[in-house]
Parts: structure tokens; C-alpha cells; sequence
């Protein structure tokens, strides 16, 4: 077995032991917390597993790994890494283990809540280690079917309409995305080859131009709906709303970044002719999401809807990168993947971890929570000032990067657009500030709150996990960034 | 007749084997013994099914009337099967209600000649032999739905479904007879060489087709579906959509791809609607169910629709997918269709409402059910995703892109429908939630068979890679 496979194979198997062993509560987490933690080692194993190889090996991809599965389609099992998706295993891996740490106290069918979640993250590891279209496909849809289930039976609130119609939407933009691949599939002998699913073959041929225009916007749209495109966002709020807090954290930190990773690896890679043309389209949708994510967030009365909106607009900002096509936007689209990633899962953890103890989520009903709650509050100050960019945390790199790479157009129209982007930076601060000061500071809004239970270990041990690498990728962006540079070499190449 | 001639027809006279073994029992069994024509049945098929994977000579007898080659034997061989997991879904139905009345070895030999019926179809050389094979595979069927006789339901059922197949089948003969007096032949070898595309041929083609449409209840032929499937009993219901469906499907992609082919501009244009208003409609109407037959018919007319996409490709790689999708469907079909029966035969009920709560009562049904609902709905890793994102593949490799739009969705509305289900199984909580039971021996192994059919046939691809090589038997 190799050291990719595991990643599929080891929550396959967390979920047969699970099915099997677990009997109750007690059981079921414990095999989560130690399955969970062996797939974060492997994950940090992973990392330096790459640096090494990636000292000797100058292929676009390592530790690649190649197994005919239908022969007649010449569909590939066919892995490989490199440092994009090295960094969203990782991200994958510690959300997973928090969200796990999180849901200590799951009461309602526990078992079933661990099975339905590592199932589903065995979907987005092999979405991330795939290198063939179709073997990706299928992973990605493994990796949003469970989603029904996890906020359907484990939610609030309007739980059964948020859940079908972030399933339908999801799925259906994955149906649009099917015939965006079968369209790539038919013209992957445009040169004479033979028709492949692989991406790198598929990279080397010419795709005529009509059809690049035709099968970009839906492989694009298919992706795109999980990244929260607009007009194609309005299943995140409701289903962020409603999904519990280990389920939002993995579809906000994790599950979404699957939209910007499938749009930078396949549409923009595999049609890179289409992308050219249509950029300007998609620019205009995914600045306005940027700006419409960010006013729609202020005007929410919900802490989940805050989140979920911001979520939207630093999205799309995501998006809005990947389309500028250059160097450093993208390694800013990245990065802002990475953090955003890190930085929503805490903010739903401690939103959960606020609605636990005072059962409402309404902002104006909360008040002074620092007082009773100084390490939730502590926290909560951190994540939010880390959210707007605050220097020193893994959002200022990541958005001063997209914004540097973006105003290095020369054109106009992308100029305008920045700069209409930047000032989203601006919007951000207030909703974070007036939540963050409302929720935490001033005087105590309900006497009741007063004997709040503190912050438990397992809590503790959740929050530290996703904060150590947001004040490491702040502290210290400049290896990363080199890392990822030289992987989107590359893919910036089939663009220019 | 040698012995060769014999062993080419090997499935058929192991099916007509049966029957006569099945009679024999009937007379010299007394009444005490009755109760043991179940087991000897479902042995008897199960050795038929299991001698069904040996190989078998490709070849022609009686003059060209009857045919039989690798994919055809292997499509016969998995019809075996799907009636083999049928009858044990129905072993403890017969048992109960049918021993007591003296009348289940009756219900064995109907289902056992039809599907001899559905062989000879299948098999057919020339027209003569096929439309004995369709009358053969309708006639026991329509008895079988009427099989409860003491409901007003079933009987109203059973008069809808001789009454449209006769329809059916008058019009399918009248096509016939068209195709005689066009080309002065009914063998479908010496008739795909001198068939052109006159207006007349065409006339033929249609009603023919129309005749076939009832069978397959493709829209706008589908309107006895939903009345017959919720008046026959559930296991003859899974008779009708898997069994008879699949069969029909797979005799009209031969005419289609042999005999029809000089119409093919014609007959592409034809299909290319009838997939659009098959698919709509059933999903659709499959919304607005409550009784989860009616549910099951409806989303069966569906997916008739998109067996349909195969035909597109007039290739092996159409050939390939139609016979892969429809084994993929009757294990799938067969999965659902048996919970429902489980749960009717434990506690009567079948509507989607029952089910709220079921989860909490009987986990391991309801998880069959759940994948058996996704493997429809084409979520992987089942085998229905395979399935239909092949069948899509056949139809975009001839550029019918925007149809493949179209059908993917549609399959988005039916994973709405389908995710209803799931919903009231696993979402809602109720009171009234049908308490646990225990489901005998036959039904297990029946479920459990259906459910490694969902499991393994799409993720074992050397299934899918076997059927395309034996799929250009017939083509030339």
C-alpha cells in the first residue's frame, strides 16, 4: 500500500471498525479520535515526505501511482501529490480531528454521526489525491452525499429543506460537471491520441477552441457551485446554519475548498483556451459574490449566517484569484483556501461551543460572554481579528498576496474590479468587529449566563489544533508560498 | 436434432426441465408435502442459474429462428439470476398466503414459463419466434398480477395489463406484418439487408416500436405502469420492471441495431423525444407518490429513459452499457423492491409515510433500502452511478451532449424523490414507526444477494470489461 492510498483505505477502515465494534458513545469517538489521529500523523508524515521527495523528484506530481481500473474507458485508479494538494490533505486532516474533538458530546445516534462523517472524508482525501477525471469524480460525490444525512439528522432549525437543497444543489451542479468531463473525456484525442481520463495526458493535447468555449462554463459552474459562486451560494447559508458544528466546520473548512481546487486543476488546466474567454464573465460573478457575501454577512442577526455569508464572500475572493492568472494570485487563492479553511472551522467550533451553553445563536441576545467565558472569548477575539487580516495571522498573507497578484494586471477593467475586491476588506472589518464586540464584550446581556460551564479539554484541544497553523502560516508564509509557487509553475504555464 | 443442437439451447430446455420437474411434484406430492415446493423450486433455479456460468458455443438452430451467442446467454443467465433473487424475496409471501390455497407450485411454473417466454424473445431469429416469445413471456404475467384474487385491486390490475398488452402486441404484429409486406421476409438477417427507408417501412417501424413501448412503458405508453404495479402483488410488480423490462429493452436494441438500421436517421429521432418525455414524466409523477409501488413504477419508467441514452450509440459501446445498466438495475430494483415486500408481508403497509422513523427499528433494512435508492439515483460507489454515467458516455460519444444534459437533469429531480425516502427512513421520528422484525431465511438471502449486486458491480470493473467483449456478438 502506498502512502496515498492510505489516506482512502485508513477511513474505509475507522468506518468498518466503527460499524462493527462501536457500541455506544465512549466506543464510537475513541475509535474516531485515534483513527482521526493516525490520519494526522500521516498527514505531517506526509508533508515531509514531500519536501524530501520533491529534493530529487521534478515531476509535476510525486508519489504517483498508476492501476488500470475500466479497462475499455481507459479509466486510471492513478494518484499522485503535489504541494496543493499536500497542504489540503493536511488542512483536511486537522479539521477532521477537530471536528472529531468537537463532537465529543454527539448524543443522538453516535455511531451513525462518526461513520456518516469519515465516510465523507474519505471522499475528499481521494479528491485530493486523484489525477484521473473520472476516479476524482467519483470521490467528490462520495464526498457530498453524506452531507444529507449529517445535517439532516443532526441539525437545527429547518434541517430537512437545508439538507435537501444543499444535497440537490450540490449534486445537481455535480451532474452539470459530469457532462463538462464527458466533454473533456470526448476530446482528449483531439491530437490523435486515444481517449484518456488522465490529466496530465489530457494536458499535453490541443482541445479545439469551440469546444473549450462550450465545456469550460460547465466544468467551471459544476465546480464552482461548491466554492459558493454567485448566484449559485444559497445553499451554504441555510445548510451552514443548520448542519451541527463539526458538520459546518468540515463542509466550510474543507468540503468547499473542492470547488477552487477542481476549478484550478481541471477547468482551468484542461480548457485553458476556455478559461481566457470566459474569465471576464466569471470575474464580474465572483467580485460581486466578494462584495455581496460581505454586506449580506452584516445584515445577518444569526452568528451561524455571519459565518456562513463571510464564508461566501472569502469564497468567492478565492475565485476571483483564481482568475487572475498569475503567479502570485494564485499562490494567494491557496493560501486563502488554507486559512479560510482554518479560520471558518473555528469560528463555527466556537459558535457551536457559544450556542451549547446559551442556546441561541441570535447577536443581540448575547452579551459580556468574555467575562464567564475568558478562553471561548480569547479565542473568539483571535479567530475574528485573524478572519479581517490582522498582520501575524494567515489571513493577512493570504489576502494581501491575492491582491497584490491581482492589481499586477495592467488592464483596466481588472484594476477597477481589485480595487471594487479590496474594499470588501473594509466590510469585513465591520461585521467581525460589531460581532466580536457585541457577543464578547460590554456588559452581560442575560443573568442566567452567568454560571456558563468553561471551556472543556476536549474543546481546548480542538481550538489549539486549528490555531497553531493559522499563527504558522502568519509567521511564517515565505515556505510555504515557495512550496506552492513551484507546483502552480506548471499549470500557470498551459495559460500563457 | 444432435447433441449439440441441444446443449446450444441449453438455458431454455434447463427452464422447460423445471416446469416438467415442477408438474411431476404437483401430481405425485400429497398435501403434507405441499409445502416443500418451495424449497425444490428455488434449488432447482439456483442449479439452472449456477450452470448458467459455464460457457456456452455461440450458434443458429431451426433455420436461423433461433440464435444465441455470448451476450445473449449471459444476459439470460443474469435474467436467471434476478428471478432466482426475486422468487427467495417471495418464498415467505408464498408461503403464508399461497401454500394454504394449494397454489404456489402454480405460481413457480407461470413465472417459470414466462421468463422461458423472455428466452425465446431474446433469442429470436426471425419475427415468428419473437412474437411467440413476447406472447409466451405476457400471457403467465397477466395471471400473476391477478394472483390475489380476493382484492378488487389485483383483478382491476390484471384487466388493465392484458388489455394494453393485447393492445400492445396487436400493434406490434401489425408492424410486423408491414415489415413482411416491405421486404417479403421475416428473418431478421435477410430483412436488415433489404430494408430501405420507404414510408412504408417506416409505418412499420412505428407501430412495432409502439408495441415494444408497452412492454418497456415508455412514455406515452406507460399509463397501465402505476395502476398494474400497485394492484399485482410487490414480487410480481419486481417481475414487471425488472424482468420483462430488461428483456424487452435489450430485444429492441438487437432490432434496433440489425434489422432497423438502414431507418437509423428515423428511429434516432424518435428515441431521442421518447428519452425526453420518458424521463420527465416518470420522475416527474414519481414526486407527487405516496404508495411506494406506485413510487417504485414511476421511478422504473425513468429509468426506462435512460436505458434509452445506450441506444444512441448504434456501437458496441451502446450494447455495452444498455446490458451493463439494466443487470446493474435489476439488482438495484431488486433490492428495493424486496424491502418494500419485507416490510408489507411484517406489517402491511406501504407507504412512504410508514417508513418515517424506520431506521430506529430495523437499521439494516433500511440502510438496503438507502443504497438501493442511491444505487438508483447513481450515487457512487454503486453500482448504479456506473451505470448510468456509462450510459451517458454512449450518448455523448455520438455528440448527443444536450441530451446528456438533460438526463443528468433529470437524474438530479429523481435523487430528489429518492432522497424523500431516505428522509422519512432516517430524518423523521415518529410513534407509529413499524416495530422491529425479523425477516425469514429466503427474504435475507434474497436482500442479501441484491445488495452484493449493488456493492460489487460497479466497483469490480472486469464485469463491465466482460460484457463490452462479448458485445459485438451480434453486430457486423
Amino acid at each position: 500500500m502506498d502512502i496515498l492510498s492510505l489516506f482512502v483505505v485508513v477511513p474505509i477502515l475507522i468506518v468498518l471498525a466503527l460499524t462493527f465494534f462501536a457500541k455506544d458513545l465512549k466506543q464510537a469517538r475513541l475509535i474516531s479520535v485515534v483513527g482521526m489521529g493516525i490520519q494526522f500523523a500521516m498527514s505531517i508524515n506526509l508533508i515531509f515526505a514531500y519536501l524530501k521527495e520533491r529534493a530529487v523528484n521534478t515531476g509535476i506530481m510525486v508519489f504517483t501511482r498508476d492501476v488500470v481500473w475500466y479497462e475499455t474507458f481507459n479509466i486510471h485508479y492513478s494518484i499522485g501529490v503535489d504541494a496543493i494538494s499536500v497542504v489540503m490533505i493536511a488542512l483536511t486532516a486537522v479539521v477532521l480531528l477537530a471536528g472529531v474533538f468537537i463532537s465529543w458530546k454527539i448524543d443522538d445516534l453516535p455511531k451513525e454521526f462518526f461513520i456518516s462523517l469519515i465516510a465523507l472524508s474519505s471522499g475528499v482525501f481521494g479528491f485530493f489525491i486523484s489525477t484521473d477525471l473520472f476516479t476524482m469524480f467519483v470521490f467528490y460525490e462520495i464526498a457530498v452525499i453524506p452531507m444529507y444525512l449529517l445535517i439532516g439528522i443532526w441539525g437545527s432549525g429547518p434541517k430537512e429543506h437545508s439538507a435537501m437543497k444543499l444535497t440537490l444543489m450540490l449534486m445537481g451542479a455535480s451532474a452539470v460537471l459530469s457532462v463538462g468531463i464527458l466533454g473533456i473525456y470526448f476530446n482528449s484525442n483531439a491530437d490523435g491520441g486515444a481517449l484518456t481520463f488522465n490529466i496530465f495526458e489530457i494536458a499535453q493535447v490541443n482541445i479545439p477552441e469551440a469546444a473549450q468555449n462550450i465545456f469550460f462554463p460547465l466544468t467551471f459552474i459544476g465546480f464552482a457551485v461548491i466554492g459558493a459562486l454567485f448566484p449559485f451560494h444559497t445553499w451554504s447559508p441555510s445548510g451552514h446554519a443548520s448542519a451541527p458544528t463539526a458538520v459546518s466546520m468540515l463542509h466550510a473548512g474543507v468540503l468547499m475548498k473542492l470547488g477552487g481546487y477542481g476549478v484550478f486543476r481541471i477547468a482551468m488546466y484542461l480548457l485553458p483556451v476556455g478559461a481566457l474567454n470566459w474569465s471576464d464573465f466569471f470575474l464580474v460573478l465572483s467580485a460581486f459574490g466578494v462584495i455581496y457575501g460581505a454586506f449580506a454577512a452584516i445584515m445577518q442577526k444569526d452568528l451561524k449566517y455571519v459565518n456562513a455569508y463571510a464564508s461566501v464572500s472569502h469564497l468567492s475572493l478565492v475565485l476571483f484569484a483564481l482568475l487572475m492568472f498569475n503567479k502570485t494570485a494564485w499562490t494567494g487563492a491557496i493560501i486563502q483556501s488554507l486559512s479560510h479553511g482554518l479560520l471558518t472551522a473555528m469560528f463555527f467550533a466556537l459558535i457551536g461551543m457559544v450556542y451549547g451553553r446559551t442556546h441561541t445563536r441570535e447577536i443581540s441576545k448575547l452579551g459580556g460572554i468574555m467575562k464567564i467565558l475568558p478562553f471561548i472569548g480569547a479565542i473568539y477575539v483571535i479567530t475574528g481579528l485573524a478572519y479581517l487580516g490582522l498582520p501575524g495571522f494567515s489571513g493577512f498573507v493570504a489576502e494581501m498576496t491575492i491582491f497584490v497578484g491581482a492589481f499586477q494586471h495592467p488592464d483596466l477593467f481588472r484594476r477597477i474590479l481589485t480595487i471594487v475586491v479590496v474594499s470588501s476588506i473594509v466590510v469585513t472589518s465591520v461585521y467581525i468587529l460589531r460581532m466580536v464586540g457585541k457577543i464578547m464584550m460590554g456588559p452581560l446581556s442575560n443573568e442566567e449566563y452567568k454560571d456558563l460551564p468553561k471551556a472543556t479539554w476536549f474543546e481546548k484541544t480542538g481550538l489549539i489544533l486549528l490555531l497553531i497553523p493559522v499563527v504558522m502560516i502568519g509567521v511564517l508564509p515565505l515556505g510555504l508560498s515557495e512550496m506552492l509557487k513551484e507546483s502552480i509553475q506548471p499549470f500557470l504555464e498551459r495559460l500563457l | 436434432m444432435n447433441l449439440e443442437s441441444f446443449l446450444l439451447m441449453r438455458s431454455e430446455i434447463g427452464l422447460l426441465a423445471i416446469l416438467l420437474l415442477l408438474v411431476i411434484f404437483e401430481i405425485f406430492s400429497n398435501k403434507k408435502q405441499k409445502a416443500a415446493v418451495i424449497p425444490f423450486a428455488l434449488i432447482l433455479l439456483a442449479i439452472n442459474t449456477v450452470l448458467g456460468f459455464l460457457p456456452l458455443a455461440s450458434g443458429e438452430l431451426f433455420g436461423g429462428s433461433f440464435k444465441t451467442n455470448a451476450l445473449l446467454y449471459f444476459f439470460k443467465t443474469t435474467l436467471s439470476l434476478g428471478v432466482l433473487i426475486l422468487l427467495l424475496q417471495s418464498a415467505d409471501w408464498l408461503k403464508e398466503k399461497v401454500v394454504d390455497e394449494n397454489k404456489a407450485s402454480e405460481f413457480f411454473m407461470l413465472i417459470i414459463s414466462s421468463l422461458l417466454g423472455t428466452y425465446f424473445m431474446i433469442s429470436a431469429g426471425d419475427f415468428l419466434m419473437f412474437y411467440i416469445g413476447l406472447e409466451l413471456a405476457t400471457l403467465p404475467v397477466a395471471a400473476l398480477v391477478a394472483y390475489d384474487t380476493y382484492k378488487r385491486i389485483s383483478a382491476e390490475g390484471a384487466v388493465k395489463y392484458i388489455l394494453s398488452s393485447a393492445l400492445a402486441s396487436g400493434a406490434a404484429l401489425f408492424g410486423i406484418s408491414l415489415l413482411y409486406a416491405t421486404t417479403g421476409t421475416i428473418y431478421f438477417d435477410a430483412m436488415a439487408e433489404v430494408l430501405t427507408s420507404s414510408n412504408l417501412s417506416i409505418l412499420a417501424f412505428v407501430f412495432f416500436f409502439a408495441g415494444l413501448a408497452f412492454k418497456i412503458s415508455l412514455a406515452p405508453f406507460h399509463f397501465w405502469t402505476a395502476d398494474v404495479y400497485e394492484g399485482a402483488p410487490i414480487n410480481v410488480a419486481s417481475y414487471l420492471s425488472v424482468i420483462s423490462k430488461g428483456a424487452a429493452v435489450l430485444i429492441l436494441m438487437i432490432l434496433l441495431f440489425t434489422v432497423f438500421k438502414p431507418l437509423m436517421p428515423v428511429w434516432h429521432k424518435i428515441i431521442y423525444i421518447v428519452i425526453i418525455a420518458t424521463m420527465f414524466i416518470g420522475n416527474l409523477f414519481a414526486i407527487r407518490q405516496q404508495n411506494l409501488k406506485r413510487f417504485l413504477a414511476y421511478s422504473s419508467i425513468a429509468q426506462a429513459g435512460f436505458i434509452l441514452l445506450g441506444l444512441m450509440s448504434v456501437d458496441q459501446l451502446g450494447t455495452a452499457t444498455i446490458v451493463y445498466f439494466v443487470a446493474v438495475y435489476i439488482f438495484s430494483n431488486l433490492g428495493a423492491f424486496g424491502v418494500v415486500q419485507a416490510v408489507s408481508s411484517a406489517s402491511n403497509k406501504e407507504n412512504i409515510n410508514d417508513y418515517e422513523g424506520f431506521y430506529r427499528t430495523n437499521p439494516k433494512l433500511s440502510l438496503l433500502m438507502m443504497l438501493a435508492l442511491f444505487s438508483l439515483a447513481g450515487i457512487p460507489p454503486l453500482a448504479g452511478f456506473f451505470g448510468k454515467f456509462f450510459l451517458y458516455t454512449a450518448a455523448a460519444s455520438k455528440g448527443y451532449y444536450i441530451l446528456v444534459f438533460i438526463a443528468v437533469v433529470n437524474a438530479t429531480i429523481s435523487l430528489y424523490y429518492y432522497l424523500l425516502v431516505v428522509r422519512a427512513m432516517f430524518l423523521r421520528q415518529s410513534d407509529q414507526a413499524i416495530p422491529y422484525f425479523k425477516s425469514p431465511v429466503y427474504m435475507r438471502l434474497g436482500l442479501i444477494l441484491a445488495a452484493i449486486g449493488i456493492l460489487v458491480a460497479g466497483v469490480y470493473s472486469p464485469i463491465y470489461d466482460y460484457i463490452f467483449s462479448i458485445s459485438n456478438t451480434f453486430l457486423n
